[in-house]
């Protein structure tokens, strides 16, 4: 399938839309819990059961992002996108016929497996060609629509919670909501895919720059880079200090304040992590539109050093203060998703556009082992303190140096971050450009 | 002189407004649905 290039006159505001339709779907993977207990209870499942065809997706949004980004750079954002929608849309319809019957591995390969491949493949396929329709302001683009796969969870959580609600809990109810869930996200995806569009020139907008200006490198010489790696520190540590509040949000608050004379209710804590939900969104739209202004070394700075100031405040004065402790860890999530939704303009200015979605797959394996790093340190520290007959916020301490720590680690990776050595840029902008995708992926 | 520039390019607005629609309008009502949960944390 060849990209689908804009007919003249094409505004560059219908691309966000398009981004939008795929990111908001996908993102409805961070509300698979709400699927948890109906089907616990329907199919006898544990909780650990139940949470394999999440952590499979995960897995799945990795890989595919990684090992599919060069053919998402060949084939086009279309093609991309079409892709999402078919394997999300099919993992839905997949789980729907597992749950009908009964069949839990159903589930586990529709929604994890298939419909993982459409979260990988949905999430890159419209950052190259959002920056190339943005060259003036790739940070906010990337932003708007990375701030969907944020949004997405919002929108899942209340609507699969209310159809559970009509079609009930039982094998036959959920296999209802998958089956709607699967049909209207391929409505509401299909906008994505008649309306994307890659820019006639390379240069789309009056004034702007040329989305091949400055150095291009590709997605094979990227990875032997150091700036990549060091950017892949850069997303790891700064993902995993976020999944460290995000993981055991609730808990946390309730723990911090046990004691004190305003103990936090159920309800509060869950008030909490909703609005975490909406720094994190906040976060991916307003910082990264910011990187566009301050640039993106020192917005980086602002997440690591900033965020690990934040953590220190939390571990000093939080059990003190609850405004306090609201505020830090709301700035924290809101670097969090600032820190995602800034990534592929970041590696815009180091690598070029030429490959940069192909670029933006390989990094986001930084993001599934910070999801696998995060809660692992939470978790086992929070445990192990427990075990030692602590209580309240000394549960966490331990946890808050190490993110500390870790942030400080992705500070220093971001102050290496050096322009990229001219022997792995492509030689000339448009004739290599040409002759590089010639050639095969092992020549 | 080309068909591209001799003629002007269709108005669009009708289209961006729709598409804009199409991805806000649920995003409000999650938007919606978080705020009214959000508050939860001042009066629960």
């Amino acid at each position: 399938m060849s990209p689908p290039v804009a007919p003249a006159g094409w505004s560059r505001w219908l691309v966000p839309p398009a981004a939008l339709a795929v990111h908001l779907s996908i993102g409805q993977a961070y509300a698979w819990s709400v699927f948890k207990p109906p089907l616990e209870s329907a199919l006898g499942l544990s909780g650990t059961q139940s949470a394999l065809p999440f952590q499979l997706g995960i897995v799945m949004l990795g890989l595919s992002a990684a090992f599919g980004g060069t053919l998402v750079e060949r084939n086009g954002p279309r093609w991309a996108m079409t892709v999402a929608l078919i394997c999300f849309s099919s993992g839905f319809l997949l789980s729907a016929l597992g749950a009908w019957s009964e069949q839990y591995w159903l589930i586990v390969l529709g929604y994890g497996f298939v419909g993982g491949i459409g979260l990988g493949i949905g999430y890159i396929s419209p950052v190259s060609t959002l920056i190339k329709w943005f060259p003036d302001r790739p940070g906010m683009a990337t932003g708007i629509a990375i701030m969907g796969f944020g949004g997405g969870a919002l929108i899942a959580s209340p609507w699969s919670a209310q159809m559970l609600e009509s079609f009930g809990t039982d094998s036959s109810g959920i296999a209802l909501a998958f089956l709607v869930h699967g049909l209207a996200y391929a409505v509401f995806m299909s906008l994505g895919v008649l309306l994307v569009r890659v820019p006639r020139t390379e240069k789309p907008v009056e004034g702007a720059p040329s989305a091949l200006q400055g150095p291009q490198v590709s997605a094979r010489n990227a990875v032997r880079t150091p700036q990549f790696w060091l950017l892949w520190i850069v997303l790891c540590m700064n993902v995993t200090a976020g999944i460290g509040i995000l993981e055991k949000a609730a808990p946390m608050i309730t723990d911090f304040f046990a004691d004190t004379s305003t103990p936090v209710s159920v309800s509060a804590a869950a008030g909490f992590v909703a609005l975490l939900s909406a720094a994190n969104m906040a976060g991916r739209i307003g910082w990264s539109s910011t990187s566009d202004l301050i640039g993106r070394k020192n917005i980086y700075r602002v997440y690591l050093g900033v965020g690990a100031v934040m953590y220190a405040l939390i571990a000093l004065f939080g059990d003190s203060s609850k405004p306090l402790f609201v505020l830090c860890a709301l700035v924290i999530l809101s670097f969090y998703g600032g820190g995602f939704a800034t990534v592929p303009a970041y590696l815009k200015d180091l690598f070029g556009t030429y490959e940069v979605g192909a670029i933006h797959g390989r990094l986001l394996t930084a993001w599934s082992t910070a999801g696998v790093l995060g809660p692992l340190i939470v978790n086992w520290i929070a445990d192990r303190q427990e075990e030692a007959g602590k209580d309240g916020s000394a549960l966490y301490s331990v946890s808050f140096l190490i993110m500390i720590g870790l942030l400080v680690v992705g500070f220093v990776a971001n102050e290496l971050v050096r322009p990229v050595n001219a022997r792995h840029h492509i030689p000339a902008p448009r004739e290599a450009v040409d002759v590089e995708r010639q050639q095969p992926e092992s020549a | 002189m080309s068909n591209d520039s001799s003629q002007s390019p269709p108005d669009r607005r009708l289209l961006i407004a729709f598409a804009w629609l199409w991805v806000g309008a649920p995003l409000a009502y999650g938007l919606y649905e978080l705020v009214h949960k959000a508050t939860q944390l001042f009066t629960g």
